[in-house]
């Protein structure tokens, strides 16, 4: 390439190079060709190059007058929340709008600067690509085969063979303690780790299963040596069967307290607990008791002096509000077609047919949970007969 | 002792040449400045996620100054008075502070969100631009790789950060993500309770997010960037075709000062944009959706927009779960496990699939216009129009409701779109490309269509071509075809005389239309038919 050979001919201390020619000459030995150098106004002075000059000039004058602008307003304006509408709403755009405007001033100043004042060039550079030079790979590739020579692998396999067994468990040695900590038993833990059960069950040691010593409690009459778990609202408060208006439903939380006696069932220590108690109008109270029949699930697990009965407490029926898809509360109630929608990926399940998914990527029924009411107030009769929420490999 | 004099104006050369004894600089600086780079503003794409990722650091970092993903819980106590009292966890509350009582706290929590939104669109219209020009081919397939596995990272690394402050909406998310970990078979129960440390939620998952989020990912995407930008200024830019440019050189600008100028003014317009979306425009008003409650949702709860896609795939699949032996695989496996693994693998290997179904194991520099490359332009248009699918998918529910259509319609028609429009989208883009394909011949063989009607004297009307060559020896003036635009109008050959410079007032003299010198004539454009 003439480059080179120019290199050797080429004196950097000759007086009669222009800088441009040096630079021509540095772009020539990296390989780069400026085939083409123009500077924009070649003529001092005009009145385009003046125009252009001023206006690029402006541009970063005005990015300045907005910087100031920023740091007054983020110093002077008042920020502070308050309630109502105040200059305080206005304080985070007029942040963007100071710091926007005056960032858009400098970006196009100096694109302007690049685009009009810049000398209009093109430069060619070669790409040298491809493979090495066959010797230097070769030379190389030797160079790595050596190596192995030199370790005298081949001649001493017992070495490498040892090497080996010895290194495999470092790498674990190094690995495990990455991941171990992480790793927990899903099924650990009293009747088959916490997926299986919700706070709906009154074994107060399932309530407790995660934590050094008892710190729940639930409270209500006590049934076959086990508190009844009270069903309340959000706020903590009981609910009577009259409380529920026809066609109405109601979120429901396990009456779950803390040692010092604050009601915490809704809080997220127990998000697989929330429930729906329904009041259903008489016709499909009758028609949900005719499919009761078709789901046996659904018809185990409530007593009522010590016999079998229905998971319903007349026309009320309580479903588990957590979709059986992918866990978010279903809670779109649509009274009138008695179908209550999950919002995140539309599920729909069928109140009156035991929650069946009648359409959406569900496919299996919200879990019943059995009702009764005892002096008055709505309690668990006991908890879901299957684990609640989304699916996975394990589940029964 | 007397005072050595210092030469103010010959510090800087006396600095580089004490810095170069020592380090050897001068000839690789030299060859960083004289780097050339081609200018086209499909390249600049890449740039503004590169830009978007710096604003995100230089925010990242003033927010985790403030935020703490402790899910203690905590009543809330701050300035926004109807939260005041309520129990929520201190992730939330801090979340809240930085909002109302970080001076200037909200305008850097709108400047990272909306730049997380940015630089995962910059990254995928980049890889659009990638795919479309078989930038992608030999020498380049491990930058795209790279690239994909940028985008997985970012998409890892938005939803990380879109749960850490644990409103109504992020609990959601995590929600919806746990049920994704217990869907996978054998391991997926192990998995989710490790994550979560025991049932969701738990107490640990915020502190483990914020750690992926603040240091392991954005390490490994600083890291691959690094990776990403190291290969391209060895491999060099690519180039579109034209005069001059081939397959061993590259055409364009050197790096300083004219390429860096311009590349500095458009980090600043990336800035710029972020700063007046994050002023103007209110992002995850997290006030508004409350702390998280496993019992609360709201209807219209969407993701980010990068995350639309996998939640509109959940939409549409179908309720479809198998039971065997007493084991479950639930529905929601297939499209939110198996589908981004498949859209993960099918991109990585698709050079090397192309090159094996082309034969083709030369290495590219000039990049390819997508209608001459009809299969791959088509392949692609196939998967842009599956991704649109399941995004509007994924908001289908605000579309129902919008237009007033019936949410199971929509589920039905993503269904069957899902199924039909790729194939249809196929074979559009086939159509399309060879069209244009055969247009570029048809204007290069017979020149640009003027507009001017002729009547010929037997009563026939012909539009006048303007031939693009002059004619040859034979008066042929068909042209090849290089790879290149074809220039379709009249004005593109330079039919309009060109405007004059200045806003208010021209800047320059108006310069009549040249008078024709004495005894030279010009001919009409006609049809060169007679």
């Amino acid at each position: 390439m003439s480059a080179h050979t120019d290199e050797t001919h080429f004196d950097v201390e000759d007086p009669r190079l222009t800088r441009f020619d040096l630079v021509q000459e540095g772009a020539r030995r990296d390989g780069v060709e400026i085939v083409h150098y123009e500077p924009r106004f070649p003529v001092p002075g005009t009145r385009r190059e003046r125009r252009a000059v001023r206006s690029i000039s402006l541009l970063f004058l005005l990015a300045g007058l907005l910087g100031v602008a920023f740091v007054v307003a983020y110093i002077a304006w008042p920020w502070q929340y308050k309630m109502g509408s105040g200059l305080d709403k206005l304080y985070t755009p007029v942040l963007g709008v100071t710091m926007g405007l005056s960032l858009t001033c400098i970006g196009f100043g100096l694109i302007a600067w690049g685009k009009k004042l810049l000398p209009e060039e093109i430069a060619v550079q070669e790409r040298h690509d491809g493979p090495s030079d066959a010797a230097e790979a070769r030379l190389t590739g030797e160079t790595i085969v050596n190596m192995g020579d030199e370790l005298g692998l081949k001649r001493r396999p017992l070495l490498g063979m040892a090497a080996l067994a010895g290194m495999l468990p470092l790498g674990a040695v190094i690995g495990i303690p990455l991941v171990g900590g992480l790793i927990r038993n899903p099924h650990k833990g009293p009747d088959g780790g916490p997926l299986m059960f919700t706070a709906w069950s009154p074994n107060p040691e399932l309530i407790n299963a995660n934590l050094s010593e008892p710190e729940f409690i639930h409270v209500g009459p006590v049934v076959n040596g086990f508190p009844l778990v009270g069903m309340v609202r959000e706020d903590g408060s009981k609910i009577r069967p009259e409380d529920v208006s026809i066609g109405g439903q109601i979120t429901v939380f396990p009456a779950i307290y803390n040692k010092a006696g604050i009601f915490v069932g809704n809080s997220n220590d127990f998000a697989d607990s929330p429930t729906l108690l329904m009041h259903l109008r008489d016709e499909d109270a009758a028609v949900l008791r005719a499919n009761l029949a078709n789901v046996p699930l659904n018809q185990v697990g409530n007593t009522v002096d010590g016999k079998p009965a229905p998971n319903t407490w007349g026309n009320f029926v309580a479903y588990s509000k957590i979709c059986t898809h992918a866990g978010c509360p279903a809670s779109l109630y649509e009274q009138q077609t008695n179908r209550l929608l999950c919002p995140c990926h539309q599920s729909q399940f069928n109140i009156v047919d035991n929650a069946l998914p009648i359409f959406g990527p569900a496919t299996r029924r919200l879990p019943m949970l059995p009702l009764t009411v005892v002096d008055g107030f709505f309690y668990a009769a006991g908890d879901y007969q299957v684990p609640i929420g989304p699916g996975f490999w394990e589940r029964p | 002792m007397k005072k050595p004099k210092v030469d103010i104006a010959a510090l800087p050369a006396a600095t580089a040449r004490e810095l170069d004894d020592r380090l050897q600089m001068a000839t690789p600086l030299r060859r960083v400045f004289n780097k050339v780079f081609p200018d086209h503003w499909s390249f600049l794409l890449g740039e503004i996620a590169l830009y978007s990722f710096v604003v995100l650091l230089l925010t990242g970092t003033f927010l985790a100054l403030f935020f703490d993903p402790s899910m203690r819980e905590v009543v809330y106590q701050g300035s926004y008075t109807p939260l005041r009292g309520i129990t929520m966890s201190q992730a939330y509350n801090s979340a809240l502070n930085l909002s109302f009582d970080v001076r200037g706290g909200l305008i850097m929590r709108q400047m990272h969100h909306w730049a997380a939104l940015l630089f995962m669109a910059a990254i995928v219209v980049h890889m659009l631009r990638v795919f479309f020009t078989g930038a992608f081919r030999k020498p380049r397939e491990l930058n795209w790789i790279i690239g994909l596995s940028l985008f997985w990272l970012g998409f890892t690394e938005g939803f990380a950060g879109y749960s850490l402050p644990d409103d109504a909406l992020s609990g959601t998310g995590l929600r919806i993500a746990d049920a994704i970990m217990l869907s996978i078979p054998v391991i997926g129960t192990w998995a989710s309770s490790s994550l979560f440390g025991g049932e969701f939620p738990g107490q640990e998952i915020l502190p483990r997010l914020y750690i992926v989020h603040v240091l392991l990912v954005p390490g490994i995407i600083l890291a691959l960037i690094a990776v990403h930008m190291g290969l391209l200024v060895k491999q060099k830019h690519t180039q579109w075709p034209g005069p001059g440019r081939t397959n061993s050189n590259v055409v364009g600008i050197r790096m300083f000062p004219a390429f860096s100028v311009k590349a500095g003014g458009f980090f600043m317009i990336c800035f710029a944009m972020i700063a007046l979306l994050a002023g103007l425009f209110q992002i995850n008003p997290i006030w508004l959706f409350g702390p998280y409650k496993a019992a609360v949702v709201s209807a219209g709860s969407q993701p980010d927009w990068y995350v639309m896609f996998l939640d509109g795939s959940t939409r549409l699949m179908p309720p479809w779960e198998i039971r065997v032996w007493g084991y479950t695989v639930p529905p929601l496996f297939w499209p939110t496990v198996v589908l981004p693994g498949l859209l993960t693998m099918l991109p990585m290997f698709y050079p090397f699939l192309e090159a094996r179904f082309t034969k083709d194991k030369a290495a590219h520099h000039l990049l390819q216009r997508p209608r001459d490359v009809p299969t791959r332009t088509s392949v692609g248009a196939m998967a842009v129009a599956f991704y649109i699918v399941l995004t509007l998918s994924g908001g289908n529910d605000i579309i129902a409701d919008k237009f007033h259509i019936s949410l199971n319609a929509m589920t039905w028609a993503g269904r069957i779109g899902l199924l039909i429009v790729p194939p249809f989208a196929y074979w559009m883009t086939n159509r399309i490309c060879l069209g244009l394909q055969q247009h570029d011949r048809e204007v290069l063989a017979h020149g640009v269509e003027t507009g001017i009607i002729k009547r010929l004297p037997d009563g026939k009307f012909i539009e006048v071509h303007q031939p693009l060559a002059a004619p040859d020896s034979h008066g042929h003036t068909e042209l090849d075809y290089a790879g290149w635009v074809v220039p379709k109008k009249m004005n593109r050959v330079g039919a309009l005389k060109p405007t004059l410079r200045g806003f208010f007032f021209p800047v320059e003299e108006r310069v009549d239309t040249p008078e024709l010198p004495a005894g030279e004539s010009r001919e009409e454009i006609t049809s060169g038919r007679h």
